[in-house]
Protein backbone atom coordinates (compact mmCIF):
# COMPACT_ATOMS: atom_id res chain seq x y z
CA UNK A 1 0.00 0.00 0.00
CA UNK A 2 0.94 3.25 -0.91
CA UNK A 3 2.57 5.42 1.85
CA UNK A 4 -0.72 8.83 1.92
CA UNK A 5 -2.75 5.73 1.89
CA UNK A 6 -1.44 4.41 5.02
CA UNK A 7 -1.24 7.44 6.53
CA UNK A 8 -5.14 7.90 6.43
CA UNK A 9 -5.58 3.79 7.24
CA UNK A 10 -3.26 3.63 10.61
CA UNK A 11 -3.65 0.31 12.03
CA UNK A 12 -5.43 2.02 15.15
CA UNK A 13 -8.23 3.18 13.08
CA UNK A 14 -8.77 -0.08 10.90
CA UNK A 15 -8.79 -1.75 13.93
CA UNK A 16 -11.46 0.37 15.60
CA UNK A 17 -13.09 0.71 12.27
CA UNK A 18 -13.96 -3.11 12.42
CA UNK A 19 -14.58 -3.39 16.58
CA UNK A 20 -16.03 0.28 17.51
CA UNK A 21 -15.68 0.93 21.45
CA UNK A 22 -18.53 1.87 23.19
CA UNK A 23 -21.37 1.17 20.86
CA UNK A 24 -24.29 1.10 23.02
CA UNK A 25 -27.01 3.00 24.07
CA UNK A 26 -26.66 4.66 27.72
CA UNK A 27 -29.95 4.42 29.38
CA UNK A 28 -30.79 7.39 30.75
CA UNK A 29 -28.13 9.50 29.27
CA UNK A 30 -28.79 13.31 29.81
CA UNK A 31 -27.78 13.80 25.84
CA UNK A 32 -29.10 11.70 22.81
CA UNK A 33 -27.96 13.25 19.51
CA UNK A 34 -28.35 11.96 16.03
CA UNK A 35 -25.56 12.80 13.69
CA UNK A 36 -26.14 12.43 9.76
CA UNK A 37 -23.93 12.47 6.84
CA UNK A 38 -25.95 12.75 3.88
CA UNK A 39 -23.46 12.68 1.26
CA UNK A 40 -23.04 9.10 2.00
CA UNK A 41 -26.12 8.05 4.17
CA UNK A 42 -23.99 7.74 7.30
CA UNK A 43 -25.78 7.96 10.54
CA UNK A 44 -25.06 7.66 14.23
CA UNK A 45 -26.74 8.87 17.41
CA UNK A 46 -23.88 10.07 20.15
CA UNK A 47 -24.88 9.19 24.04
CA UNK A 48 -23.18 11.50 26.84
CA UNK A 49 -23.64 11.07 30.50
CA UNK A 50 -22.70 13.59 32.90
CA UNK A 51 -21.47 13.39 36.56
CA UNK A 52 -23.22 15.06 39.54
CA UNK A 53 -22.18 18.80 38.54
CA UNK A 54 -23.03 18.49 34.98
CA UNK A 55 -20.07 19.65 33.92
CA UNK A 56 -17.89 16.59 33.72
CA UNK A 57 -18.44 14.35 30.96
CA UNK A 58 -19.11 10.94 33.01
CA UNK A 59 -19.56 8.57 29.93
CA UNK A 60 -19.90 8.50 26.23
CA UNK A 61 -21.41 6.20 23.38
CA UNK A 62 -22.25 6.32 19.72
CA UNK A 63 -24.26 3.93 17.80
CA UNK A 64 -24.34 3.97 13.98
CA UNK A 65 -23.24 2.63 10.89
CA UNK A 66 -20.39 4.35 8.69
CA UNK A 67 -17.41 3.83 6.84
CA UNK A 68 -14.32 2.53 9.04
CA UNK A 69 -12.97 6.39 9.45
CA UNK A 70 -16.06 7.63 10.70
CA UNK A 71 -16.95 4.41 12.62
CA UNK A 72 -13.30 4.82 13.83
CA UNK A 73 -14.00 8.42 14.76
CA UNK A 74 -16.61 7.77 17.21
CA UNK A 75 -14.78 5.07 18.53
CA UNK A 76 -12.20 6.62 19.37
CA UNK A 77 -13.66 10.34 20.52
CA UNK A 78 -15.97 8.36 22.98
CA UNK A 79 -13.15 6.83 24.78
CA UNK A 80 -10.93 10.11 24.58
CA UNK A 81 -13.86 12.35 26.08
CA UNK A 82 -15.07 9.99 28.71
CA UNK A 83 -13.66 12.12 32.26
CA UNK A 84 -13.19 15.23 30.65
CA UNK A 85 -15.15 18.44 31.19
CA UNK A 86 -17.39 20.18 28.99
CA UNK A 87 -14.42 23.19 27.77
CA UNK A 88 -12.40 19.88 27.66
CA UNK A 89 -14.21 18.70 25.00
CA UNK A 90 -15.06 21.50 22.99
CA UNK A 91 -11.30 22.49 23.32
CA UNK A 92 -10.32 19.51 21.52
CA UNK A 93 -13.39 19.60 18.93
CA UNK A 94 -11.31 22.72 17.99
CA UNK A 95 -7.92 21.33 17.78
CA UNK A 96 -9.00 17.91 16.03
CA UNK A 97 -10.87 20.10 13.26
CA UNK A 98 -7.81 21.98 12.90
CA UNK A 99 -5.31 19.13 12.91
CA UNK A 100 -7.72 17.91 10.10
CA UNK A 101 -8.77 20.49 7.91
CA UNK A 102 -5.09 22.47 8.42
CA UNK A 103 -2.35 22.15 5.42
CA UNK A 104 0.13 19.71 6.08
CA UNK A 105 2.96 22.14 6.97
CA UNK A 106 1.05 23.86 9.46
CA UNK A 107 1.82 24.60 13.35
CA UNK A 108 -1.09 22.78 14.62
CA UNK A 109 0.40 19.06 13.37
CA UNK A 110 3.54 19.95 15.64
CA UNK A 111 1.25 20.11 18.37
CA UNK A 112 -0.83 16.81 17.88
CA UNK A 113 1.22 15.12 20.74
CA UNK A 114 -1.59 17.00 22.57
CA UNK A 115 -4.17 15.13 21.06
CA UNK A 116 -2.34 12.03 22.07
CA UNK A 117 -4.70 8.90 20.33
CA UNK A 118 -6.60 11.04 17.95
CA UNK A 119 -3.19 11.92 16.61
CA UNK A 120 -3.60 8.95 13.91
CA UNK A 121 -6.20 10.60 12.59
CA UNK A 122 -3.66 13.71 11.39
CA UNK A 123 -3.68 11.71 8.01
CA UNK A 124 -7.03 13.03 7.06
CA UNK A 125 -5.62 16.09 6.38
CA UNK A 126 -4.49 14.74 2.90
CA UNK A 127 -7.49 13.53 1.83
CA UNK A 128 -10.30 16.58 2.07
CA UNK A 129 -12.86 14.25 0.89
CA UNK A 130 -12.72 12.00 3.79
CA UNK A 131 -12.88 15.34 6.43
CA UNK A 132 -16.73 15.13 7.34
CA UNK A 133 -16.09 10.97 8.15
CA UNK A 134 -13.58 11.72 10.77
CA UNK A 135 -15.76 14.79 12.02
CA UNK A 136 -19.31 13.48 12.46
CA UNK A 137 -19.32 12.18 15.99
CA UNK A 138 -17.25 15.23 16.92
CA UNK A 139 -20.30 17.52 15.32
CA UNK A 140 -22.51 15.58 17.45
CA UNK A 141 -20.75 16.26 20.61
CA UNK A 142 -20.33 20.11 19.92
CA UNK A 143 -23.79 20.31 19.40
CA UNK A 144 -24.50 18.15 22.34
CA UNK A 145 -22.52 20.49 24.66
CA UNK A 146 -23.01 24.13 23.46
CA UNK A 147 -26.61 23.22 22.58
CA UNK A 148 -28.09 20.85 24.92
CA UNK A 149 -30.93 18.49 24.57
CA UNK A 150 -32.54 21.16 22.55
CA UNK A 151 -30.08 20.66 19.68
CA UNK A 152 -31.94 18.87 16.08
CA UNK A 153 -29.73 16.10 14.24
CA UNK A 154 -26.51 17.82 13.32
CA UNK A 155 -25.75 17.07 9.78
CA UNK A 156 -22.45 17.33 7.88
CA UNK A 157 -24.00 19.13 4.89
CA UNK B 1 -18.20 10.12 -40.36
CA UNK B 2 -21.00 7.39 -39.94
CA UNK B 3 -24.18 8.10 -39.74
CA UNK B 4 -26.50 7.71 -36.84
CA UNK B 5 -28.88 5.05 -38.58
CA UNK B 6 -25.99 2.74 -40.01
CA UNK B 7 -27.75 -0.55 -40.00
CA UNK B 8 -24.17 -2.90 -39.17
CA UNK B 9 -22.13 -0.83 -36.91
CA UNK B 10 -18.80 -0.91 -37.80
CA UNK B 11 -16.60 -2.17 -34.52
CA UNK B 12 -15.22 1.42 -32.60
CA UNK B 13 -11.42 1.56 -32.61
CA UNK B 14 -11.32 2.62 -28.87
CA UNK B 15 -7.92 3.22 -28.43
CA UNK B 16 -8.16 5.90 -31.40
CA UNK B 17 -11.14 7.47 -29.57
CA UNK B 18 -9.67 7.41 -26.45
CA UNK B 19 -6.81 10.19 -28.26
CA UNK B 20 -10.11 12.56 -28.86
CA UNK B 21 -10.69 12.67 -24.96
CA UNK B 22 -7.37 15.19 -23.36
CA UNK B 23 -8.43 14.36 -19.94
CA UNK B 24 -7.81 10.54 -19.68
CA UNK B 25 -3.96 11.10 -20.13
CA UNK B 26 -4.06 12.44 -16.80
CA UNK B 27 -2.15 11.03 -14.18
CA UNK B 28 -4.01 10.03 -10.27
CA UNK B 29 -1.59 9.63 -7.67
CA UNK B 30 0.65 8.66 -10.38
CA UNK B 31 -1.53 6.54 -11.76
CA UNK B 32 -3.12 6.68 -15.28
CA UNK B 33 -6.56 7.90 -14.85
CA UNK B 34 -9.51 4.70 -15.24
CA UNK B 35 -12.25 6.95 -15.53
CA UNK B 36 -15.50 4.67 -14.35
CA UNK B 37 -17.67 7.83 -13.50
CA UNK B 38 -19.17 9.03 -16.40
CA UNK B 39 -22.92 8.01 -15.21
CA UNK B 40 -22.13 11.22 -12.62
CA UNK B 41 -20.65 12.87 -15.42
CA UNK B 42 -18.88 11.93 -18.87
CA UNK B 43 -15.53 13.59 -19.96
CA UNK B 44 -15.28 15.77 -23.19
CA UNK B 45 -13.54 15.07 -26.98
CA UNK B 46 -11.28 18.09 -27.98
CA UNK B 47 -14.00 18.84 -30.64
CA UNK B 48 -16.35 19.72 -27.78
CA UNK B 49 -13.37 21.81 -26.05
CA UNK B 50 -12.80 23.58 -29.13
CA UNK B 51 -16.64 24.38 -30.09
CA UNK B 52 -16.85 26.55 -26.93
CA UNK B 53 -13.67 27.80 -27.40
CA UNK B 54 -14.70 29.29 -30.43
CA UNK B 55 -17.32 30.69 -29.47
CA UNK B 56 -15.54 33.23 -27.83
CA UNK B 57 -12.85 33.61 -30.19
CA UNK B 58 -15.08 33.65 -33.21
CA UNK B 59 -18.64 34.65 -32.93
CA UNK B 60 -19.66 35.74 -29.61
CA UNK B 61 -22.40 37.96 -28.83
CA UNK B 62 -25.86 37.86 -27.17
CA UNK B 63 -28.35 35.79 -29.23
CA UNK B 64 -32.06 37.09 -30.84
CA UNK B 65 -31.22 40.78 -30.24
CA UNK B 66 -28.91 42.62 -32.34
CA UNK B 67 -28.78 43.23 -35.93
CA UNK B 68 -24.71 43.30 -36.10
CA UNK B 69 -23.63 40.42 -37.99
CA UNK B 70 -21.56 38.70 -34.78
CA UNK B 71 -24.95 38.34 -33.05
CA UNK B 72 -26.36 36.85 -35.90
CA UNK B 73 -23.95 34.56 -36.38
CA UNK B 74 -24.04 33.45 -32.85
CA UNK B 75 -27.84 32.84 -33.52
CA UNK B 76 -27.46 31.23 -36.46
CA UNK B 77 -25.55 28.98 -34.68
CA UNK B 78 -26.92 28.86 -31.43
CA UNK B 79 -30.35 27.80 -33.23
CA UNK B 80 -28.75 25.49 -35.32
CA UNK B 81 -28.37 23.17 -32.21
CA UNK B 82 -31.73 23.17 -31.62
CA UNK B 83 -32.50 21.20 -35.38
CA UNK B 84 -29.59 18.88 -34.04
CA UNK B 85 -31.66 18.28 -31.08
CA UNK B 86 -34.48 17.14 -32.94
CA UNK B 87 -32.57 15.08 -35.32
CA UNK B 88 -30.60 13.15 -32.60
CA UNK B 89 -33.70 12.35 -31.01
CA UNK B 90 -36.13 11.40 -34.00
CA UNK B 91 -38.12 14.76 -32.60
CA UNK B 92 -40.23 16.03 -35.64
CA UNK B 93 -39.56 19.85 -34.92
CA UNK B 94 -36.79 21.82 -33.40
CA UNK B 95 -39.05 24.17 -32.40
CA UNK B 96 -40.53 21.61 -29.99
CA UNK B 97 -37.09 21.25 -28.47
CA UNK B 98 -36.23 23.67 -25.24
CA UNK B 99 -32.66 24.80 -24.08
CA UNK B 100 -32.17 24.35 -20.66
CA UNK B 101 -29.89 24.15 -17.96
CA UNK B 102 -30.46 19.98 -18.12
CA UNK B 103 -32.34 17.48 -17.15
CA UNK B 104 -33.91 18.34 -13.49
CA UNK B 105 -34.76 21.93 -14.82
CA UNK B 106 -36.50 19.89 -17.13
CA UNK B 107 -38.34 18.18 -14.98
CA UNK B 108 -38.93 21.00 -12.48
CA UNK B 109 -40.33 22.85 -15.90
CA UNK B 110 -43.07 20.36 -16.84
CA UNK B 111 -43.93 19.94 -12.83
CA UNK B 112 -44.64 23.79 -12.76
CA UNK B 113 -46.11 24.54 -15.85
CA UNK B 114 -48.05 21.38 -17.69
CA UNK B 115 -48.55 20.28 -13.56
CA UNK B 116 -50.01 23.35 -12.13
CA UNK B 117 -52.26 24.08 -14.71
CA UNK B 118 -53.45 20.39 -15.23
CA UNK B 119 -53.12 18.57 -12.03
CA UNK B 120 -55.90 18.59 -9.16
CA UNK B 121 -56.47 17.50 -5.97
CA UNK B 122 -56.84 13.56 -5.57
CA UNK B 123 -55.34 12.95 -9.20
CA UNK B 124 -51.90 11.26 -9.02
CA UNK B 125 -48.86 11.09 -10.80
CA UNK B 126 -47.08 7.74 -10.95
CA UNK B 127 -43.13 7.04 -11.05
CA UNK B 128 -40.76 3.95 -10.53
CA UNK B 129 -38.66 2.45 -7.58
CA UNK B 130 -36.09 3.26 -9.27
CA UNK B 131 -35.72 6.49 -10.16
CA UNK B 132 -33.05 9.80 -9.51
CA UNK B 133 -34.28 12.14 -6.77
CA UNK B 134 -34.52 14.61 -9.74
CA UNK B 135 -37.97 12.52 -10.73
CA UNK B 136 -39.19 12.47 -7.51
CA UNK B 137 -38.38 15.72 -5.52
CA UNK B 138 -40.37 17.84 -8.69
CA UNK B 139 -43.79 16.00 -8.40
CA UNK B 140 -43.59 15.69 -4.34
CA UNK B 141 -44.03 19.21 -4.81
CA UNK B 142 -46.54 19.30 -7.18
CA UNK B 143 -48.15 16.95 -4.94
CA UNK B 144 -48.11 18.96 -1.76
CA UNK B 145 -49.17 22.16 -3.60
CA UNK B 146 -52.25 20.30 -5.27
CA UNK B 147 -53.05 17.58 -3.05
CA UNK B 148 -52.23 15.18 -5.47
CA UNK B 149 -50.97 11.68 -4.59
CA UNK B 150 -47.23 10.19 -5.97
CA UNK B 151 -47.89 6.92 -6.58
CA UNK B 152 -44.43 4.72 -6.63
CA UNK B 153 -44.60 1.46 -9.32
CA UNK B 154 -42.38 -1.28 -7.51
CA UNK B 155 -38.74 -3.08 -9.09
CA UNK B 156 -37.74 -6.90 -8.28
CA UNK B 157 -35.13 -7.75 -6.61
CA UNK B 158 -32.84 -7.46 -10.12
CA UNK B 159 -33.88 -4.23 -10.36
CA UNK B 160 -36.52 -4.18 -12.62
CA UNK B 161 -39.75 -2.42 -12.82
CA UNK B 162 -42.58 -4.80 -11.98
CA UNK B 163 -44.54 -4.18 -15.01
CA UNK B 164 -48.30 -5.68 -14.31
CA UNK B 165 -48.03 -3.64 -11.09
CA UNK B 166 -46.77 -0.55 -13.13
CA UNK B 167 -49.79 -1.47 -15.53
CA UNK B 168 -52.21 -1.93 -12.49
CA UNK B 169 -51.26 1.46 -10.97
CA UNK B 170 -52.54 3.47 -14.05
CA UNK B 171 -55.98 4.86 -14.32
CA UNK B 172 -58.40 7.77 -14.50
CA UNK B 173 -56.46 9.38 -12.33
CA UNK B 174 -53.31 9.58 -13.11
CA UNK B 175 -52.41 12.81 -15.25
CA UNK B 176 -48.50 12.39 -14.97
CA UNK B 177 -46.40 9.26 -15.31
CA UNK B 178 -42.64 9.90 -15.42
CA UNK B 179 -39.62 6.99 -15.25
CA UNK B 180 -35.98 7.10 -15.78
CA UNK B 181 -34.83 5.70 -19.57
CA UNK B 182 -31.86 3.96 -17.73
CA UNK B 183 -31.45 3.76 -14.09
CA UNK B 184 -28.54 5.47 -13.16
CA UNK B 185 -28.43 3.80 -10.28
CA UNK B 186 -28.90 0.14 -11.29
CA UNK B 187 -28.03 0.93 -15.03
CA UNK B 188 -31.98 -1.08 -15.62
CA UNK B 189 -32.77 -0.40 -19.13
CA UNK B 190 -36.56 0.53 -18.88
CA UNK B 191 -38.80 -0.47 -21.20
CA UNK B 192 -40.16 3.24 -22.13
CA UNK B 193 -42.26 2.46 -25.77
CA UNK B 194 -44.38 -0.33 -23.80
CA UNK B 195 -44.37 1.79 -20.58
CA UNK B 196 -45.99 4.67 -22.75
CA UNK B 197 -48.18 2.24 -24.62
CA UNK B 198 -49.35 1.04 -21.26
CA UNK B 199 -50.35 4.36 -20.13
CA UNK B 200 -51.93 5.73 -22.99
CA UNK B 201 -53.89 2.58 -22.96
CA UNK B 202 -55.12 2.82 -19.24
CA UNK B 203 -54.45 6.70 -18.31
CA UNK B 204 -55.82 8.27 -21.20
CA UNK B 205 -55.83 11.42 -19.33
CA UNK B 206 -51.93 11.55 -18.29
CA UNK B 207 -48.67 12.88 -20.35
CA UNK B 208 -45.64 10.43 -19.91
CA UNK B 209 -42.43 12.01 -19.27
CA UNK B 210 -38.80 9.76 -20.04
CA UNK B 211 -35.73 11.00 -17.78
CA UNK B 212 -33.76 10.53 -20.17
CA UNK B 213 -30.29 11.78 -18.89
CA UNK B 214 -28.78 7.98 -18.62
CA UNK B 215 -30.74 7.11 -22.13
CA UNK B 216 -29.16 9.12 -24.79
CA UNK B 217 -25.21 8.72 -24.46
CA UNK B 218 -25.82 4.92 -24.72
CA UNK B 219 -28.29 4.23 -27.21
CA UNK B 220 -30.07 5.38 -29.95
CA UNK B 221 -33.15 7.45 -29.11
CA UNK B 222 -36.38 7.77 -31.03
CA UNK B 223 -39.18 9.73 -29.03
CA UNK B 224 -41.91 8.91 -32.17
CA UNK B 225 -41.14 5.37 -31.57
CA UNK B 226 -41.57 5.04 -27.44
CA UNK B 227 -44.31 7.73 -28.17
CA UNK B 228 -43.92 9.72 -25.07
CA UNK B 229 -45.18 13.61 -24.30
CA UNK B 230 -41.59 14.70 -23.02
CA UNK B 231 -38.54 13.35 -23.25
CA UNK B 232 -35.03 15.71 -21.30
CA UNK B 233 -31.45 14.74 -21.24
CA UNK B 234 -28.55 16.28 -20.33
CA UNK B 235 -25.44 17.40 -22.37
CA UNK B 236 -22.92 16.21 -19.71
CA UNK B 237 -23.62 13.09 -19.26
CA UNK B 238 -23.28 12.24 -22.93
CA UNK B 239 -19.51 14.24 -23.56
CA UNK B 240 -20.59 18.16 -24.00
CA UNK B 241 -20.72 20.39 -21.90
CA UNK B 242 -21.93 21.16 -18.34
CA UNK B 243 -24.89 23.39 -17.31
CA UNK B 244 -26.59 22.03 -20.32
CA UNK B 245 -29.19 19.86 -21.67
CA UNK B 246 -33.00 20.34 -23.15
CA UNK B 247 -36.64 19.49 -22.85
CA UNK B 248 -38.35 17.92 -25.94
CA UNK B 249 -41.95 18.23 -25.63
CA UNK B 250 -45.30 17.78 -28.02
CA UNK B 251 -45.82 21.05 -29.95
CA UNK B 252 -49.29 21.29 -28.80
CA UNK B 253 -48.82 20.74 -25.05
CA UNK B 254 -45.83 22.70 -25.30
CA UNK B 255 -48.38 26.29 -26.50
CA UNK B 256 -50.84 25.15 -23.92
CA UNK B 257 -48.42 25.37 -21.22
CA UNK B 258 -48.07 28.69 -19.26
CA UNK B 259 -44.51 30.48 -19.42
CA UNK B 260 -41.99 29.26 -16.70
CA UNK B 261 -39.87 31.89 -15.58
CA UNK B 262 -39.89 35.62 -16.80
CA UNK B 263 -37.52 37.70 -18.59
CA UNK B 264 -35.77 38.77 -21.73
CA UNK B 265 -35.89 36.39 -24.82
CA UNK B 266 -39.60 34.99 -23.63
CA UNK B 267 -41.60 37.54 -24.48
CA UNK B 268 -43.16 39.46 -27.78
CA UNK B 269 -43.71 42.39 -25.89
CA UNK B 270 -43.76 43.97 -22.68
CA UNK B 271 -46.15 47.14 -21.24
CA UNK B 272 -47.19 47.48 -17.53
CA UNK B 273 -49.74 46.67 -18.07
CA UNK B 274 -49.50 43.33 -20.24
CA UNK B 275 -47.16 41.07 -21.59
CA UNK B 276 -47.73 39.03 -24.28
CA UNK B 277 -45.22 36.19 -24.59
CA UNK B 278 -43.08 34.58 -26.95
CA UNK B 279 -44.26 31.32 -29.10
CA UNK B 280 -42.81 28.04 -28.46
CA UNK B 281 -40.13 27.13 -27.56
CA UNK B 282 -38.70 30.86 -26.58
CA UNK B 283 -41.40 31.06 -24.04
CA UNK B 284 -39.78 28.89 -21.83
CA UNK B 285 -36.35 30.62 -22.03
CA UNK B 286 -35.89 33.37 -20.14
CA UNK B 287 -32.71 35.60 -19.92
CA UNK B 288 -29.62 35.15 -21.83
CA UNK B 289 -28.74 31.45 -22.69
CA UNK B 290 -25.58 29.28 -22.59
CA UNK B 291 -24.68 30.77 -25.86
CA UNK B 292 -21.55 28.87 -25.67
CA UNK B 293 -22.76 25.88 -23.88
CA UNK B 294 -25.42 25.66 -26.28
CA UNK B 295 -23.31 24.92 -29.42
CA UNK B 296 -20.84 23.00 -27.71
CA UNK B 297 -23.87 20.63 -27.05
CA UNK B 298 -23.88 20.51 -30.95
CA UNK B 299 -20.60 19.30 -31.33
CA UNK B 300 -21.08 16.77 -28.59
CA UNK B 301 -24.36 15.04 -30.75
CA UNK B 302 -21.88 15.32 -34.04
CA UNK B 303 -19.28 13.71 -31.93
CA UNK B 304 -21.22 11.06 -30.58
CA UNK B 305 -23.56 10.60 -33.94
CA UNK B 306 -20.05 11.05 -35.95
CA UNK B 307 -19.45 7.00 -33.83
CA UNK B 308 -22.95 6.01 -34.19
CA UNK B 309 -24.86 5.24 -31.53
CA UNK B 310 -25.42 1.63 -32.66
CA UNK B 311 -21.64 0.95 -32.41
CA UNK B 312 -21.56 2.91 -29.21
CA UNK B 313 -24.18 0.85 -27.45
CA UNK B 314 -22.39 -2.21 -28.84
CA UNK B 315 -19.07 -1.65 -27.56
CA UNK B 316 -20.49 -0.69 -24.13
CA UNK B 317 -22.56 -3.53 -23.93
CA UNK B 318 -19.59 -5.43 -25.02
CA UNK B 319 -17.56 -3.88 -22.24
CA UNK B 320 -20.49 -4.32 -19.43
CA UNK B 321 -20.76 -7.99 -20.15
CA UNK B 322 -17.07 -8.25 -19.68
CA UNK B 323 -17.28 -6.16 -16.44
CA UNK B 324 -20.43 -7.72 -14.97
CA UNK B 325 -18.49 -11.53 -15.11
CA UNK B 326 -15.05 -10.19 -13.86
CA UNK B 327 -17.27 -8.65 -10.63
CA UNK B 328 -19.14 -11.61 -10.41
CA UNK B 329 -16.04 -13.66 -9.64
CA UNK B 330 -14.73 -11.69 -6.80
CA UNK B 331 -16.14 -13.27 -3.49
CA UNK B 332 -17.57 -11.28 -1.22
CA UNK B 333 -19.02 -8.81 -4.11
CA UNK B 334 -22.62 -8.52 -4.34
CA UNK B 335 -23.38 -6.84 -7.47
CA UNK B 336 -26.63 -4.46 -7.07
CA UNK B 337 -28.87 -4.12 -10.53
CA UNK B 338 -28.69 -7.20 -12.52
CA UNK B 339 -31.58 -6.74 -14.96
CA UNK B 340 -32.07 -8.45 -18.01
CA UNK B 341 -31.50 -5.51 -19.86
CA UNK B 342 -28.86 -2.88 -18.60
CA UNK B 343 -26.55 0.12 -20.13
CA UNK B 344 -23.65 1.01 -18.72
CA UNK B 345 -23.52 0.85 -14.84
CA UNK B 346 -22.30 -1.78 -12.59
CA UNK B 347 -23.23 -0.85 -8.89
CA UNK B 348 -22.23 -3.33 -6.23
CA UNK B 349 -21.64 -3.29 -2.68
CA UNK B 350 -18.45 -5.57 -0.62
CA UNK B 351 -18.80 -7.48 2.29
CA UNK B 352 -17.78 -5.55 5.15
CA UNK B 353 -16.50 -3.01 3.57
CA UNK B 354 -18.10 0.83 3.25
CA UNK B 355 -18.36 2.48 0.22
CA UNK B 356 -16.95 5.35 1.13
CA UNK B 357 -13.52 3.07 2.48
CA UNK B 358 -13.50 1.29 -0.98
CA UNK B 359 -13.51 4.72 -2.96
CA UNK B 360 -10.58 6.28 -0.79
CA UNK B 361 -8.29 2.90 -2.05
CA UNK B 362 -9.82 2.94 -5.60
CA UNK B 363 -9.12 6.02 -6.11
CA UNK B 364 -5.47 5.94 -5.07
CA UNK B 365 -5.06 3.31 -8.13
CA UNK B 366 -6.12 5.94 -10.65
CA UNK B 367 -9.72 4.22 -10.47
CA UNK B 368 -12.54 7.14 -10.28
CA UNK B 369 -15.99 5.17 -8.91
CA UNK B 370 -18.80 7.18 -7.56
CA UNK B 371 -19.55 5.70 -4.07
CA UNK B 372 -22.57 7.13 -2.16
CA UNK B 373 -26.51 6.60 -2.32
CA UNK B 374 -26.29 8.65 -6.26
CA UNK B 375 -29.17 10.21 -5.41
CA UNK B 376 -31.50 7.30 -5.45
CA UNK B 377 -32.07 6.88 -1.97
CA UNK B 378 -35.17 4.75 -2.24
CA UNK B 379 -33.10 2.33 -4.40
CA UNK B 380 -30.57 2.09 -1.45
CA UNK B 381 -33.59 1.22 0.94
CA UNK B 382 -35.24 -1.14 -1.37
CA UNK B 383 -31.57 -3.22 -1.67
CA UNK B 384 -31.49 -2.47 2.28
CA UNK B 385 -27.49 -0.81 1.56
CA UNK B 386 -27.15 2.92 2.63
CA UNK B 387 -24.69 3.41 -0.66
CA UNK B 388 -23.08 1.73 -3.56
CA UNK B 389 -19.57 1.43 -5.29
CA UNK B 390 -20.97 2.30 -8.78
CA UNK B 391 -18.77 1.99 -11.76
CA UNK B 392 -20.28 3.29 -15.03
CA UNK B 393 -18.87 3.24 -18.37
CA UNK B 394 -18.63 5.61 -21.36
CA UNK B 395 -16.80 4.80 -24.63
CA UNK B 396 -14.20 5.57 -23.79
CA UNK B 397 -13.79 2.84 -20.80
CA UNK B 398 -11.35 -0.42 -22.44
CA UNK B 399 -11.28 -4.23 -20.89
CA UNK B 400 -8.12 -2.95 -19.25
CA UNK B 401 -9.49 -0.25 -17.38
CA UNK B 402 -11.92 -2.89 -15.54
CA UNK B 403 -8.85 -5.33 -14.94
CA UNK B 404 -7.47 -2.49 -12.64
CA UNK B 405 -10.72 -1.93 -11.04
CA UNK B 406 -10.58 -5.43 -10.49
CA UNK B 407 -7.24 -5.82 -8.86
CA UNK B 408 -8.06 -2.30 -7.18
CA UNK B 409 -11.31 -3.97 -5.46
CA UNK B 410 -8.96 -6.75 -4.44
CA UNK B 411 -6.81 -4.24 -2.69
CA UNK B 412 -9.55 -2.85 -0.83
CA UNK B 413 -10.64 -6.36 0.34
CA UNK B 414 -6.92 -7.36 1.56
CA UNK B 415 -6.65 -4.04 3.79
CA UNK B 416 -10.51 -5.00 5.09
CA UNK B 417 -10.20 -8.53 5.52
Amino acid sequence: MTSDLRDLYQDVILDHGKRPRNARVIEGAAFVQPAYNPLCGDKGTLYLSMDSTGQKIADAAYVGHGCSISTASASIMTDFVRGKTRQEALRTFDLFHDMITAPPDEAIHRAVEDLGKLSVFSGVAEFPARVKCATLAWHALKAALTEGPAAGPVSTE
Amino acid sequence: MKTLTASSPQALDIAALRADFPILATKIHGKPLVYLDSAASAQKPQVVIDAERRVYEELYANVHRGVHDLSMRASEAYEGVRGKVARFIGAPSAKEVVFLRGTTEAVNLVAQTWGRVNVKAGDEILITALEHHANIVPWQLLCEEKGAKLVVAPINDAGEVEIDRFANLLGERTRIVAFAHVSNALGTVLDARRMTALARERAPGAVVLVDGAQGVPHMPVDVKAIGCDFYCFSAHKMYGPSGMGALWGRKALLDAMPPWQGGGDMILSVAFEKTTYNETPFKFEAGTPNIAGTIAFGASIDYLCGLGLEAVAAAEHELLAYGTEALSSIAGLRLIGTAAHKASVLSFVLDGVHPHDAGSILDYEGVAVRTGHHCAQPVMDRFGVPATIRASLGVYNTREEIDVLVRGIRKVQEMFA
